[in-house]
């Protein structure tokens, strides 16, 4: 078993820390997992973006040409990797921000309004565990009780009072794509 | 031993700590500063020094005096700083000081960009400074070889007196995967460091560390003295890694993040039913010769892929002797130009395609 995933949206909405626990999450789960990330030198609102491989075998390449399980972010991201995504693949959207996404016919796309429900579970910087839960929801290569576990895992003991906000927008989006 | 998920830079930091290492001197630059970062926080628990200094230039002339007292020392920085240590990489060979360097290459020429390069394969492996000197390179493709490789050089440069390099880029820098870090172990012959000036301590013997050598013949001598040791090296130092090469009609040749690329590539082109195996150089000097000679005896054809526009290719084809092919594949570095296993695999296509 080898799957990957890419990730993408703008510095700031946590792309790179849903990557990061879902990679920790299978390191802890005895997988084996890279995670190769890419930003721009720009603290907030640059390009960002990562790539997970997870392998129950040898990882070879961190980096992937045409992923095959792809979250978009944001509407640059959307021109950029949308047309890259692996035929018969899957991508979430998140049309918040994405309005005009063509919708290919060769792979499957879902459409999440994951900046909206962001808000509504407290904060728009909620938005990478939206996706994440909502990943998980169609893709059960880890459990959500192992992602949530995780996120405690890789959280510095003074951001644990943020963890019941996390795990309620990974809950919203879980619940959206496992119906 | 419980398996830690971390960065490919910090895996360095680490493994360069439990190896003994106590003193680091350093200035930042993108994309390594983690190693910094790290052992800045780290080495002072273990009663290790921390500096940053001033330049580069001033951090490896630290090491070097750091080197010549005896102790178990390194720097690290990215391209463009390490080509302001050449000299005083090209005086530790002179001075015959081990010393660890680490390069976690960016693009390049010039300032370049933060991104992934190999661009530095000559530069490490030729000699890089003036004088004709040649130094230990070591090329990592994965976090735990970070770790691993970080020992190995310690020891292999305390060992031969030669300057170890560890040369990786932005993607094994930056990368985070599974690491298991494991307790160092000195090798029981690793020799002891009695050309040290640590003080007289008692005895009536004079040491010198020095590179310069004014009498008649007294260089040539002292010259062909340090080639009889990288003669040495090769003999016994090469590390590489086949794989699937046993039953191989074609052959990747990669190091480091390109390996790790070109691994993907090969496995697609053996679902594909292509038997196509990779060389990968773990040790570039010392290079695998002998084994790229080997595939060469059993007529194999070859590709190398680089992140340049082609250099570790000539000692391959030096290696080979004209017997086969060796086609190359590389993008320059620089933003967006990662090469993918897709691309890869489709050179393995064409380049097979073509001997077939």
């Amino acid at each position: 078993m080898i799957q990957d995933f890419f990730m993408a949206g703008f510095g700031g909405q946590g792309v790179l820390l849903a990557g990061n626990l879902l990679a920790y999450t299978a390191i802890e789960a005895g997988l084996n997992a890279s995670f190769f990330p890419a930003y721009g030198v720009e603290k907030r609102g640059g390009a960002a973006n990562c790539t997970v491989v997870l392998s129950d075998g040898d990882i070879g390449s961190p980096v992937i040409g045409h992923p095959s399980t792809v979250l978009l972010f944001n509407p640059l991201a959307a021109e950029k990797y949308y047309p890259q995504v692996k035929v018969g693949g899957f991508c979430l959207a998140n049309s918040s921000l994405i309005k005009d996404l063509s919708i290919r016919s060769d792979i499957e796309t879902v459409m999440i309004p994951a900046t909206d429900m962001a808000i509504e579970a407290g904060d728009a910087r909620l938005i990478n565990m939206v996706m994440l839960g909502a990943l998980l929801g169609r893709n059960q290569i880890v459990s959500l009780d192992a992602v949530k576990s995780g996120l405690a895992g890789i959280l510095p003991e003074r951001n644990h009072r943020f963890l019941p906000m996390n795990n309620k927008a990974i809950d919203a989006g879980f619940a959206f794509t496992n119906r | 031993m419980k398996r830690l998920f971390v960065k490919g830079n910090e895996a360095v930091a680490m493994g360069a700590i439990e190896a003994g290492c106590r003193y680091y001197f350093g200035y930042p630059i993108t994309p390594q500063s983690d190693i910094p970062e790290y052992i800045a926080r780290e080495i002072p628990k273990v009663g290790g020094v921390f500096i940053q200094a001033e330049s580069e230039i001033a951090s490896i002339n630290m090491l070097l005096g750091a080197s010549a007292s005896g102790a178990r020392a390194m720097t690290s920085s990215s391209s463009p700083g390490i080509s302001l240590k050449q000299e005083g990489i090209s005086y530790m060979s002179g001075s015959e000081l081990p010393g660890l360097i680490v390069n976690i290459c960016r693009s390049g020429p010039g300032l370049g960009g933060i991104d992934a390069s190999q661009a530095d394969y000559f530069q490490s492996v030729k000699g890089g400074g003036h004088g004709g000197y040649r130094i230990i390179v070591l090329a990592p493709d994965s976090v735990q070889e970070m770790y691993d490789l970080t020992m190995l050089a310690f020891d292999l440069s305390d060992r031969y007196r030669v300057p170890a390099l560890l040369l990786a880029d932005a993607v094994i820098g930056q990368v985070k995967e599974a690491l298991v870090p494991h307790p160092y172990v000195a090798p029981a012959d690793l020799p002891s460091k009695e050309w040290a000036v640590a003080g007289k301590q008692g005895r009536s013997d004079q040491r010198i560390v020095k590179s310069l050598y004014l009498g008649d013949g007294e260089l040539e001598a002292h010259n062909w003295r340090l080639h009889a040791k990288y003669e040495e090296l090769k003999k016994h130092e090469v590390r590489f890694e086949a794989y699937q090469t046993e039953d191989a009609d074609f052959v990747v040749t990669a190091f480091g993040s390109a390996a790790r690329i070109a691994k993907s590539a090969v496995m697609m082109a053996r679902e594909a039913g292509l038997k196509v195996g990779l060389l990968r150089p773990v040790t570039l000097f010392p290079f695998p010769e002998q084994a790229l000679s080997e595939l060469a005896d059993r007529g194999i054809p070859m590709l190398c892929v680089e992140l340049n526009t082609g250099q570790m290719v000539d000692d391959v084809r030096l290696a080979v002797k004209c017997r086969v092919d060796v086609a190359f594949y590389g993008r320059a570095p620089g933003a967006g130009s990662l090469p993918t296993p897709e691309e890869i695999f489709k050179q393995i296509q064409k380049n097979m395609a073509a001997k077939l």
